[in-house]
């Protein structure tokens, strides 16, 4: 059975094509956009929160688009056990409508960082990764507010209960600070709920599909979600 | 009518790495006594009632719900009756 991926559209999402096409064209999945006026998931067994600069980033990153109708539906989505992806600013949303924990700061170094990164994986019995035979994963990062901060009873809850799901790391799978390309505590890249049916990321997978683009680890993820959501 | 002013202030344990930056231009202005500068948002807008307590109630979740987040920022908020 072919699962079919709900994209979310806010005002100011700019990944959201990048995303249909990655799971759409690329991958040969079902794939709907979602207007976040609307309330309908439109019978979507995964909903992506793509990148972008929803509501032009004002007052705070994910700030404003958490309060777009849409997300009472995703929020309902995710509580009932519903796999949902945030993706650079999806991810800053969840973190705001408070489907993960913690918060996103601006990088450390005050730059826009755009590049390629390594991640390690640190779990790799969830439904993201469960498919997925290397230990390490190389994606593009794009955001100046990817410097993931939780306080220390945060961290160490994440830690308990494998929340953790992606390092910065270098290619090796060293996670020296100096492979951490925006000051993210403990070098986070990428985590789950509790429940670990929502996954935030800061990295894009999405862009690393295309084999055009000579880089496929991110169709391992949405290849991952695919292979083990009827089973 | 009240007019409300919000002010947001990240906790100081939180990095502001703006604030670092905006210091490190002091310094080149040869501000050398300017130290801890943190950066925060001032916020102002009107309550449009007659109730006093609800303007406050108002202004508090605003801030609460969507101005500030709790996890890293501080707010303080002041509320003036104007005709």
């Amino acid at each position: 059975m072919k699962p079919k991926f709900g994209v979310v559209v806010f005002p100011g999402s700019n990944c959201d094509h990048d995303a249909y096409y990655a799971v759409k064209k690329v991958l040969g999945y079902d794939a709907e956009f979602l207007w976040h006026k609307e309330k309908d998931l439109k019978q979507s067994n995964v909903i992506i929160l793509p990148g972008g600069f929803s509501y032009g980033d004002y007052l705070r990153t994910g700030a404003i688009a958490r309060f777009s109708p849409i997300m009472d539906s995703v929020y309902n989505f995710a509580e009932k056990g519903g796999i949902v992806i945030g993706i650079c600013n999806g991810f800053q949303i969840l973190l705001e409508i408070g489907l993960l924990p913690g918060v996103m700061l601006k990088n450390e170094s005050l730059k826009f960082v755009c590049k390629d990164v390594h991640l390690r994986i640190e779990n790799n019995k969830t439904i993201f990764t469960k498919s997925i035979k290397k230990k390490l994963l190389t994606f593009p990062v794009a955001h100046g507010e990817g410097n993931y901060y939780a306080d220390d009873a945060t961290l160490k809850s994440l830690e308990e209960n494998n929340q953790i799901l992606f390092r910065y790391a270098s290619k090796d799978g060293d996670t020296a600070s100096k492979y951490n390309p925006n000051g993210s505590v403990s070098n986070i890249a990428g985590i789950m709920n509790k429940k670990k049916n929502v996954m935030g990321l800061m990295p894009h997978p999405e862009r690393h599909c295309d084999p055009v683009l000579s880089n496929t680890d991110g169709a391992l993820i949405f290849n991952s979600i695919a292979n083990n959501l009827f089973n | 009518m009240f007019k409300a002013t919000v002010i947001i202030k990240r906790r100081p344990k939180i990095l502001d790495p703006e604030g670092k930056a905006v210091e490190q231009g002091a310094k080149l202005l040869g501000f050398n006594n300017v130290k801890q500068t943190r950066i925060g948002k001032y916020i102002e807008f009107f309550v449009d009632t007659k109730d006093k307590s609800l303007a406050e109630k108002e202004v508090k979740e605003y801030s609460e719900k969507l101005l500030s987040n709790p996890i890293i920022e501080d707010f303080e908020f002041s509320l003036e009756e104007v005709k």
